[in-house]
């Protein structure tokens, strides 16, 4: 079970035998296809954020950064682009916490069909998703029609184009990120050691805090930092949930490149975003399993 | 794995009550789609007003919609086909090869799926400007097969992991060569696990839009781009109708695949 370690983790390597076999030949293709067609494209942008400068800059290679850490508006939108993806990453902890351990409580059946119940939205289309937001936080959409209805309030509430609408898609949409990886370490856990607390006299509570908590915590943490990382770079949901006051850092980036054609600026704001994906998934790749969370199916 | 203690107890009873409430944040909001796209209403309100098909008339009047459903579909099918050729080969060139560097080519595979989307997509918008690829087929093609290799390496990879190599060994002591024995005795038992791959492949090809946006031009468009614009601009539920259409298929998809899944011989 040990095949895709983590990423940036260590190679396992087998003593022994040759250092190549003939299987590696068949890795050549798709290492090949992504050095041109993925990994030039993100190289060529890193040279663009140091060579494409406006004029005046007088040839200082550091100009665009020095644009986006100078400028107000643009640190109002880093931060923004943190708060989002910290609250989402709390949100889908909190629900997606009981929801991991339901799973695990449950019945190997029952079990399935909550994991379809994550497996189904996860695969759905994003924008698909966003899109039933739309409908569900306008003026008139779901929530403010009948809530109206009942007679519970006489304004419609303020969710569409709003932080809290845009956290509320994100939550949504991140949650099987934060549920599966939960799930994948709370079932590797022996039910054996809570019913030896149970037996040494801890009563539930105190055998879940004291023994299945601290045992699951790896998981918690593979989760925040999964959702976290991929809550920084959401582009398509906070700018239809949103408005310009809270944009991210994505749609930040995309108005450079669409309206501005300000592929310096642009380039030197998509490192900063790389530089910080990596450096959280650094600290995650310590105790996360990435195929655990991308090969979903075999969550069991 | 029934677990001592009783569902009747007030903290199970808690716990199965979060669960009902989660289960209808994760699939609710997409099914609210499914009566909007039947409102006989002129405008997207809820609740919808009677039953009526105008907004599938519609999109199937409209060439935009029906045009963007061909190129998705044709799209996501080559992207299928490309990417399970080359994450098949990769899955047993990682599982079985040998090789120095083997961590850096496990992570630059699965880096697709961490890289934010958007970086991707200007990334490729300014790569494929000088290949002059953006706005065509075959461009598009090549960025959603970087985004869905990952998944096929990963569902072709578990598989493998997880065969029975004495299979082989048995085949090969019985006098068949190693091709012969790759066709007739592994293929057939990763063949779930590629089937899998191929369809998240599809679906990854047919969802995506972020990438999509940069990469298509007024003249060639996919579905989820067409919605993307439609969206931003006009607020008539014939979207609705489109998003219906959409999410069926990836149901669909994901129906095959859970199936497939079921009949993968693991261990």
């Amino acid at each position: 079970m040990l095949f895709l370690r983590p990423v940036f983790g260590r190679a396992g390597r087998r003593t022994g035998g040759p250092l190549v076999n003939r299987w590696a030949l068949l890795a050549i293709p798709v290492l090949i296809f992504l050095l041109v067609g993925f990994l030039a494209p993100l190289l060529i942008m890193a040279v663009r954020s140091v060579t494409d400068l406006p004029a005046g800059s007088e040839g200082d290679p550091l100009t665009n950064f020095r644009r986006f850490f100078g400028g107000e508006a643009n640190l109002r939108v880093l931060g923004n682009t943190f708060f989002i993806a910290g609250l989402s990453t709390v949100g889908c902890l909190l629900i997606g916490y009981p929801y991991a351990y339901l799973m695990r409580l449950a019945s190997p059946r029952w079990a399935g069909l909550l994991l379809i119940a994550v497996l189904v939205p996860f695969w759905s289309s994003l924008l698909v998703r966003t899109y039933a937001w739309q409908v569900i936080l306008r003026d008139t959409g779901l929530i403010n029609s009948t809530l109206r209805g009942w007679g519970i309030i006489n304004q419609p509430l303020d969710l569409y184009q709003t932080t809290t609408g845009v956290l509320l898609g994100m939550t949504q949409i991140l949650l099987p990120f934060m549920v599966l990886p939960l799930f994948t370490t709370m079932a590797r856990i022996d039910p054996e050691l809570t019913k030896a607390a149970a037996n040494l006299g801890a009563s539930p509570t105190r055998a879940f805090l004291r023994v299945f908590f601290p045992l699951s915590v790896p998981g918690v943490l593979a989760g925040s930092l999964l959702v976290f990382v991929l809550a920084l770079g959401f582009y398509i949901t906070p700018a239809l949930l949103g408005s310009p006051k809270n944009t991210m850092l994505s749609a930040f980036i995309a108005t450079r490149v669409q309206q501005q054609l300000d592929w310096g600026l642009a380039s030197a704001m998509a490192m900063v975003l790389v530089a910080i994906t990596l450096v959280v998934l650094f600290l995650a790749s310590r105790v996360i399993r990435v195929r655990d969370v991308f090969g979903a199916l075999d969550a069991e | 794995m029934g677990e001592a203690g009783s569902w009747r107890s007030p903290h199970r009873l808690a716990l199965l009550a979060l669960g009902v409430a989660t289960v209808i944040f994760l699939v609710g909001p997409m099914l609210v789609v499914i009566p909007m796209s039947f409102t006989g209403a002129k405008i997207l309100s809820w609740p919808p007003v009677g039953f009526s098909f105008q907004w599938y008339a519609k999109m199937l009047e409209d060439p935009q919609w029906s045009r963007g459903f061909l190129n998705s579909m044709q799209v996501a099918t080559l992207t299928a086909i490309v990417s399970t050729i080359l994450g098949t080969l990769a899955a047993l060139g990682i599982v079985r090869g040998r090789f120095p560097g083997k961590g850096i080519a496990n992570a630059l595979i699965l880096s697709p799926l961490i890289v934010p989307v958007i970086i991707i997509a200007i990334g490729f918008f300014a790569f494929y400007s000088i290949t002059r690829l953006t706005g065509s087929l075959p461009g598009l093609v090549l960025a959603h097969t970087a985004l869905a290799v990952p998944f096929v390496v990963i569902n072709v990879g578990t598989v493998l992991r997880t065969m029975d190599r004495n299979l082989e060994l048995a085949a090969a002591s019985l006098g068949a060569d190693p091709v012969r024995t790759f066709w007739r005795v592994t293929f057939p038992i990763i063949l779930p696990g590629v089937f899998a791959g191929a369809l998240f492949a599809f679906i990854t090809s047919w969802d995506e839009v972020v990438v999509s946006i940069f990469m298509t031009s007024t003249r060639f468009r996919t579905l989820p781009v067409e919605m993307w614009e439609q969206v931003r601009q006009v607020v008539d539920p014939t979207v609705a109708a489109v998003a219906t259409v959409v999410m069926v298929v990836t149901t669909t998809l994901l129906l095959f695949v859970l199936v497939a899944r079921r009949r993968v011989p693991v261990r």
